[in-house]
């Protein structure tokens, strides 16, 4: 493929990202982040993020299992994601946490587990969605082209 | 990316950044920045934002590491920022000890934005709060707390030499109106010129170049000050006026001006509003070097009739108690001050904990921390005036400041490399070092104008 066909692709791709919502403002803040001395610097990040959320979901997952549960602990936890989340700018994600963290305050289990639900979901929307955007870059790369700059 | 920079040194000669060593340039270039936080994703780009910005930046994913090290490393660093949740430590609990131990300047941040933990955040002495996700604007400029902090610190140990603080007091008092004023506090180049003419000729008065003597608000200048304002009423109270009701011999309009100025700004704070000190009764209470009484007539104030009469809520009350039961316990007979409680007794002291007990974190007595921290609460101003006034009479006795431990005066260590991890993993854990908070038994609490943005805590001694 084309380096600027790839790179239209790339584009297209991320502004429709952000028109959905999957993604806000704060991520184009990683992209402006990224520069010669640290050239992979959203992958990385956004590597580090998956790993840690995979880690937090399996936390959550156990903790609403418990037979006592520990709603403060969930409430830690679901915090701790919408400060990740929101530091990537994964906006869905995000805003699937502050509403978990509402039914927290309402200690239902069953809420509790169903907002696991949704933010399990989203997390894995955008999981694809940022590993298709990144195989996008690296076959920008690989063509020798550079990363478009993202105007939003 | 390697500047190659000096280390920003100070010297004892006049503790400043010289013009000519080639950091001033730079500057804020190469500040030694540590950030906590136990989320790694954040922590990546917070490091990534910080070195675009070339400041020097360590890293520590754990709250008792970074404070390890930086009591391994005093002076190794010019500005902490922490999250605030964290798992192993509040990032309040780090901030106190940060605050009491080295005296850093801390930055909150959390993804929390509500009301409540921002206002921990300022009642603990964080000298910022960031909201998550923080972007770049957020941290091009965290040097402005360094430099205030420094300035401050310098006037302090000047007024020390000099024998009175209050004049500091009102100075930092119209610095912290304004947080984010870099305009004028923050200018370092003006804060070293400051320092240097106060160091050479102690002449100079702050802003004019006009040579006359420095004054010095004492105690008993500053009360024949609020006198004559109240006097006249706040409204009416003009310099030429003020000074001619305090008849006191060398003193300049000038003087009165710039200090009317600082009151001003002081009343404001308070009032949330424009000067309006309706309930201002007309004297500070009690002379300043007196010791307590009884335990319940503090200087003249009758707590009990106070906490009687609905103006002082009973929980301060009892703080004011504890704090004369314990003002035996604390080398220099000071009272613990009642703002910030919580800055003030996480400190390691079994006999200080005593109170600690009593102060219940509920919203009495928040509103009185707020109260004293000169934040507007829901009393009025009357109110406001005599629990201003009870707080005032503590702040008015046995100002002493004990000299900043000389952070400003030792050579600074530079980090190896640019960047460091201090992550659980990688670093083996220095063995903590509890000298810096045993150290601190015989230090000096002390007041300012009644309000925790200006109020400085322990100063250990060295």
């Amino acid at each position: 493929m084309e380096v600027d066909q790839l790179q239209r692709s790339f584009l297209e791709y991320t502004n429709s990202l952000f028109r959905e919502g999957f993604l806000d403002g704060q991520f184009g803040q990683l992209q402006l982040l990224q520069d010669e001395s640290n050239p992979e610097f959203v992958f990385e990040v956004v590597s580090l993020f998956f790993e840690d959320s995979e880690r937090i979901l399996n936390d959550l997952t156990l903790a609403l299992d418990q037979q006592n549960v520990d709603f403060k602990k969930i409430d830690a936890h679901v915090h701790q994601f919408k400060g990740s989340s929101s530091s990537i700018g994964a906006q869905r994600v995000r805003n699937a946490c502050i509403a978990f963290r509402n039914f927290c305050e309402g200690q239902n289990v069953e809420a509790c587990r169903r907002c696991l639900q949704q933010v399990k979901q989203e997390y894995l929307l955008v999981k694809t969605k940022l590993e298709a955007l990144l195989r996008l870059e690296q076959q920008i790369l690989a063509a020798g082209g550079v990363i478009p700059m993202l105007d939003s | 990316m390697d500047l190659g920079m000096k280390p920003l040194t100070f010297t004892s000669s006049n503790a400043s950044w010289k013009p000519g060593d080639g950091v001033s340039d730079q500057f804020p270039a190469g500040l030694r920045v540590l950030v906590v936080d136990d989320d790694p994703t954040c922590l990546r780009i917070l490091e990534k934002m910080l070195k675009n910005c070339l400041y020097e930046v360590t890293t520590c994913n754990r709250a008792e590491i970074a404070l390890n090290f930086l009591r391994d490393h005093r002076n190794g660093y010019d500005i902490v920022i922490s999250d605030v949740h964290m798992p192993d430590m509040d990032g309040f609990k780090l901030l106190e000890h940060v605050g009491l131990e080295m005296d850093l300047p801390v930055i909150m941040m959390s993804a929390d934005d509500s009301k409540s933990v921002v206002m921990k955040g300022v009642t603990h002495g964080a000298c910022d709060y960031l909201i998550k996700p923080v972007r770049m604007e957020a941290l091009k400029n965290i040097w402005q707390h360094v430099v205030r902090k420094k300035k401050h610190e310098w006037k302090e140990k000047d007024f020390e030499q000099s024998g009175s603080v209050d004049d500091d007091r009102h100075q930092k008092l119209a610095d912290d109106v304004d947080y984010s004023s870099s305009a004028n506090e923050g200018d370092w180049k003006n804060s070293k010129k400051r320092k240097d003419e106060e160091d050479e000729a102690d002449e100079r008065d702050d802003t004019s170049t006009l040579k006359k003597p420095r004054v010095v608000w004492s105690v008993e200048l500053h009360q024949q000050f609020v006198t004559a304002v109240n006097q006249l009423g706040i409204d009416k109270a003009v310099p030429k006026k003020i000074l001619e009701l305090m008849n006191v011999p060398g003193l300049t309009r000038e003087n009165v001006a710039s200090h009317l100025q600082k009151y001003r700004l002081y009343l404001r704070r308070l009032s949330g509003v424009s000067h309006h000190p309706n309930g201002f009764s007309n004297s500070f209470i009690g002379p300043h070097d007196s010791p307590f009484g009884s335990m319940s007539s503090l200087n003249g104030v009758d707590l009990q009739a106070l906490a009687a009469s609905g103006q002082l809520p009973p929980q301060s009350l009892a703080t004011f108690q504890a704090a004369a039961l314990n003002r035996a316990t604390t080398k220099n007979s000071l009272p613990l001050p009642l703002v910030d409680q919580r800055n003030v007794f996480s400190f390691d002291n079994p006999k200080l904990r005593f109170v600690e007990g009593q102060q219940q974190q509920n919203s009495n007595s928040k509103q009185v921390n707020n109260l004293l921290h000169g934040i507007p609460t829901n009393m009025d101003s009357r109110q406001l005036a005599s629990l201003h006034q009870s707080a005032q009479s503590f702040g008015n006795m046995n100002m002493h400041v004990r000299s900043q431990s000389n952070s400003l005066l030792m050579p600074m260590v530079q980090p190896q490399s640019r960047t460091q991890n201090l992550n659980e993993v990688n670093v083996s854990q220095p063995v903590l070092d509890r000298n810096g908070v045993d150290n601190v038994r015989g230090s000096t609490l002390y007041f300012c104008f009644p309000s925790v943005a200006c109020c400085r805590f322990l100063k250990p001694e060295q």
